[in-house]
C-alpha cells in the first residue's frame, strides 16, 4: 500500500469514526421529517416553503476568484430530465479508506460537514429521510437545468471550461434507443471543452469511433491503449492544453481503467486500459515541459484510485473525479493535489475557480452546486432539444406499468431496494432459485406512491448486453463468484478495486467479512428459500443480467422486471437482512 | 471428508519426510526453489529493479508485463500461481544500454509474477508485482 492520506482525510477518518450517531441526532432527524411529512399533507405546502427557502440566486451564488474557471460535470449517465437521486446510507471504505469520506454516510456525514438535518444540503447530500424530504424539495438534475447552471457560470467567465468527466451515452431509454445520439447532440448544445470516457465503449468500437470521431471537441485518455501494439491509441488524444487567463491550463483525461474488466471486453476488444500511472506521470511533465501553468486530470477512476494517484504521481493541481457517483461539498486534499467528485445522474455541476499564474497554481474557490430541479429554472433551448430528442419516444416512455409503494433506489455497498425488485422479478419470472444483479452505482430513485413508466424501468437496467441469462452454477462456483466481485469493492489497496458495489443478490443470505484476505470473506450461504446451507457440490439455477461474456441469451432485463410490475400492480419492498456485514 | 486430528498429524510428519530428504528448505513452493536454485540460496535485495504489471488483468492469457534492471546481466521471471512458475530466462550482453525487456505472459489466477535480477557484480536483486485475474466485475 503506497500511503495516499492526505491531512484532511485523516481529519475525516477520525471525525467520521468518533461521532456516533447519537440519540439526540435521531430526534432531530425524526423531527424534521415529521414536519415536512406534516406539511405535505396540504397539497404543495412543503415544495411551496422548499421553493421559497432556496432560490436560483442562492444556488448560484460565487464570487468570482481568480482567472481561470473550470464547470466539471461527468456521470450524467443519460439522465436528461430531472429524477429523484438517493445517496448511499451504506458506503462501505476498505483498508485505509475505511470511514474516510466519501465512506461516511447519513448523520454522521452531516456532522463532518456541518450540515444541518431537514436542510437543502441534506436532501442533496445524505440518504435518510428520503422520501420526505423529496416530497419537499422535488427532483434533481435535468440536462436542461445543468444548461442555465452552465451558463450563469460563463455569464460570470465566458471563458470557462467546460469538462465532462464520462458515463454520459449510458443509461436511458432514449440513449439505447440512438445508441448514444441523444446525448451527444444534446452534450454538444453545451459546448464541452473535452470530455473522457467508459460506459461509451459498451457502444461498442465501431460506434465509439463513429461518435468520437464526429465531436466538436477533446475526446481524452492518457490511458487508452491499442490493445494490440500497447501504445496510445490513435482516436484519443492523452491531452489537450487551453489558454484561459492569460495561462496555460492542461487537462489529461483519464478513462475507467477497468472497462475491459467491468464490461464485455468483446465489445471493444482494440482497447486496453489500465491506471498507467507512469505513462500520466510522463503526460504530466511534458506538459508542464511544454509550459502548462496547471495540470488539471479528468478522471474517471473512481475517488479512492483518484487519491491514491495523487500521492504517487506528482504535478497534479486538480482532479476532477468521475466514475464512483461521489459527492462532497468541499475538495479534498492530497499534497497539493484538490480531488474534486461532482456527483451523478446530473444532480450536481462543480465550479472551480483557480488563481493561476505563470508557472503555477495558487489559489482555488470551489463550489458543488446541487441542480434542483424545481429551483432552477430550465434553459429553454436546451429544453426545447431534449423535448425534440424525446418525442418519438413519448408513448413508450410514459406508459405505466405499475406503481410503488415502498422507495425503491439502488446506490449503497449491497442490494437497494430497486435491485430487491429485479432479483424478484428474476426469480419469478425466469423460475430461478437465486438471482445476481450487477453492483452499478447509477439508477435514479423512486418515491412511494409514484407511478412506475416504462421510462423509470428503463433507467435502472439499460445497457448494450442486457441478456436475462438462466444458467447452473454449483454451490462452490456461486461462492466464488461472490468472493471474486467482493474482492473487487472490499480490496484494501485501491488500485485492486473496481468502483462498483457488491453484486446484488436475491433468493440467498451469506456473511460476509470485509478485513478478510481474498477468498475468504464470504461464509454462511444459504438459500433463504429454505433455510438450507448453500451445498457446494449441489447445482442450482441461477438468473442473472449483464453478464460480461460473450453470448449470454435470453430476454432483455427491462422485458423481465416489466412484466413482473405489470403482474405486482403495486410494488412493496420489505427491508432486507440477507447479508451480514462484519468489519463494515 | 472431514479432517481429523490425527489427519493433520499424519500430513505433517509426511511433509517433514519430504522435506527430509532432499537439499531444499522445508515447506518452500516451487517458485522459492527455483529462486533458491538460481541464486545459490541467497536473498535477493529489493527497490533496485523494477517490474511493472497490471494491477487487474484485463485478459489473463495474455498479460502485459515489463521489468526495467539497470545493471542485470540477466533476469528470471515466475509466475508463482501457475501450474510451471518458470516464465523466462532474460539475458542482456554487455552492449545492452536499457536493460529492459517486455512480453506477454499467461496467468492461470490471481498470483504474484517475481523477477529475479543477477546483477553484473554477481549480485542479486528482486521485484514482485501482484496479478488480479478476475472471473467478471460490475463496474459502476
Amino acid at each position: 500500500m503506497a500511503p495516499c492520506n492526505g491531512h484532511v482525510l485523516t481529519f475525516g477518518l477520525v471525525k467520521g469514526h468518533e461521532q456516533m450517531i447519537s440519540r439526540r441526532d435521531f430526534l432531530q432527524a425524526g423531527m424534521a421529517a415529521s414536519a415536512l411529512l406534516g406539511a405535505s399533507g396540504f397539497g404543495n405546502w412543503a415544495r411551496v416553503a422548499a421553493r421559497q427557502s432556496l432560490s436560483q440566486e442562492q444556488l448560484l451564488d460565487f464570487r468570482n476568484f481568480g482567472n481561470v474557471t473550470l464547470i466539471h460535470v461527468t456521470d450524467i449517465h443519460a439522465q436528461l430530465k430531472p429524477v429523484y437521486f438517493r445517496e448511499p446510507s451504506v458506503n462501505i471504505g476498505a483498508g485505509d479508506n475505511r470511514g474516510a469520506v466519501p465512506h461516511v454516510t447519513g448523520a454522521d456525514y452531516r456532522r463532518l460537514y456541518g450540515i444541518a438535518d431537514g436542510s437543502p444540503s441534506h436532501y442533496a447530500l445524505s440518504s435518510d429521510d428520503f422520501a420526505a424530504l423529496a416530497r419537499g424539495y422535488g427532483r434533481v438534475g435535468g440536462l436542461d437545468r445543468m444548461a442555465t447552471v452552465i451558463n450563469a457560470i460563463r455569464a460570470d467567465r465566458p471563458d470557462a471550461l467546460l469538462l465532462d468527466g464520462g458515463d454520459t451515452w449510458h443509461g436511458s431509454y432514449t440513449c439505447y434507443h440512438t445508441a448514444g445520439q441523444d446525448m451527444v447532440n444534446a452534450m454538444n448544445a453545451l459546448r464541452p471543452d473535452a470530455m473522457t470516457f467508459h460506459w461509451e465503449f459498451t457502444l461498442g468500437s465501431e460506434r465509439v469511433r463513429e461518435l468520437v470521431g464526429s465531436l466538436p471537441f477533446a475526446a481524452l485518455g492518457q490511458n487508452i491503449f491499442d490493445a494490440e501494439w500497447d501504445e496510445p491509441a490513435e482516436l484519443f488524444a492523452p491531452h489537450a492544453v487551453f489558454e484561459r487567463g492569460g495561462a496555460r491550463i492542461a487537462v489529461i483525461g483519464q478513462a475507467f481503467p477497468y472497462t475491459p474488466i467491468a464490461n464485455p471486453r468483446w465489445m471493444f476488444p482494440e482497447y486496453s486500459f489500465g491506471i498507467r500511472d507512469e505513462h500520466m506521470q510522463e503526460m504530466v511533465d511534458e506538459v508542464r515541459g511544454n509550459g502548462a501553468d496547471c495540470v488539471v486530470v479528468l478522471s474517471h477512476n473512481g475517488f479512492d484510485v483518484d487519491k491514491k494517484m495523487a500521492g504517487i504521481v506528482s504535478g497534479i493541481d486538480v482532479i476532477l473525479s468521475g466514475h464512483t457517483h461521489d459527492a462532497l461539498p468541499e475538495p479534498v486534499l492530497v499534497g497539493s493535489t484538490i480531488i474534486v467528485p461532482s456527483g451523478s445522474n446530473g444532480k450536481f455541476v462543480s465550479r472551480i475557480d483557480l488563481d493561476v499564474r505563470r508557472g503555477g497554481m495558487l489559489g482555488w474557490r470551489h463550489r458543488l452546486i446541487p441542480v434542483f430541479a424545481d429551483v432552477i429554472a430550465p434553459d429553454p433551448a436546451m429544453a426545447r432539444l431534449i423535448e425534440a430528442e424525446r418525442a418519438p419516444h413519448l408513448e413508450a416512455l410514459g406508459e405505466v406499468i405499475g406503481h410503488t409503494g415502498s422507495l425503491l433506489y439502488r446506490r449503497g455497498t449491497f442490494n437497494g431496494t430497486w435491485d430487491d425488485v429485479i432479483c424478484d422479478a428474476l426469480l419469478a419470472e425466469r423460475d430461478a432459485e437465486i438471482a445476481l444483479s450487477p453492483g452499478v452505482r447509477w439508477g435514479p430513485a423512486l418515491i412511494p406512491g409514484q407511478a412506475i413508466t416504462r421510462e423509470d424501468i428503463w433507467n435502472v437496467t439499460s445497457m448494450t448486453y442486457g441478456a436475462a441469462y438462466r444458467t447452473e452454477m454449483s454451490g462452490a462456483f456461486l461462492r466464488e463468484v461472490l468472493e471474486d466481485v467482493a474482492d473487487n469493492i472490499f480490496h484494501p489497496d485501491p488500485y485492486y478495486q473496481q468502483g462498483g458495489d457488491m453484486v446484488r443478490t436475491g433468493g440467498i443470505g451469506y456473511r460476509v467479512e470485509i478485513d478478510r484476505p481474498r477468498g475468504s470473506r464470504i461464509s454462511d450461504l444459504v438459500l433463504l428459500r429454505t433455510g438450507e446451507a448453500i451445498d457446494p457440490a449441489r447445482t442450482y439455477v441461477v438468473a442473472g443480467w449483464a453478464s460480461v461474456n460473450e453470448g449470454a441469451r435470453g430476454p432483455p432485463i427491462w422485458d423481465v422486471v416489466e412484466a413482473h410490475v405489470r403482474r405486482l400492480g403495486t410494488v412493496t419492498v420489505t427491508p432486507s437482512n440477507a447479508v451480514t456485514v462484519v468489519g463494515g | 471428508m472431514e479432517l481429523t486430528r490425527r489427519d493433520l498429524l499424519v500430513l505433517g510428519s509426511g511433509a517433514v519426510a519430504a522435506a527430509g530428504t532432499g537439499s531444499l528448505p522445508a515447506f518452500a513452493t516451487p517458485t522459492e526453489d527455483a529462486i533458491a536454485a538460481l541464486t545459490g540460496n541467497v536473498v535477493p535485495g529489493e527497490g533496485v529493479i523494477a517490474l511493472n504489471a497490471p494491477e487487474i488483468a484485463e485478459n489473463g492469457n495474455t498479460v502485459p508485463i515489463s521489468v526495467s534492471a539497470p545493471g542485470a546481466a540477466l533476469v528470471a521471471l515466475f509466475a508463482d500461481g501457475n501450474p510451471v512458475p518458470d516464465v523466462a530466462v532474460i539475458r542482456f550482453g554487455p552492449l545492452n544500454p536499457t536493460r529492459t525487456a517486455s512480453t506477454r505472459i499467461r496467468l492461470a489466477r490471481t498470483q504474484n509474477v517475481i523477477a529475479v535480477a543477477q546483477m553484473e557484480d554477481g549480485s542479486f536483486q528482486m521485484a514482485r508485482a501482484a496479478v488480479k485475474v478476475t472471473i467478471g466485475g460490475c463496474g459502476g
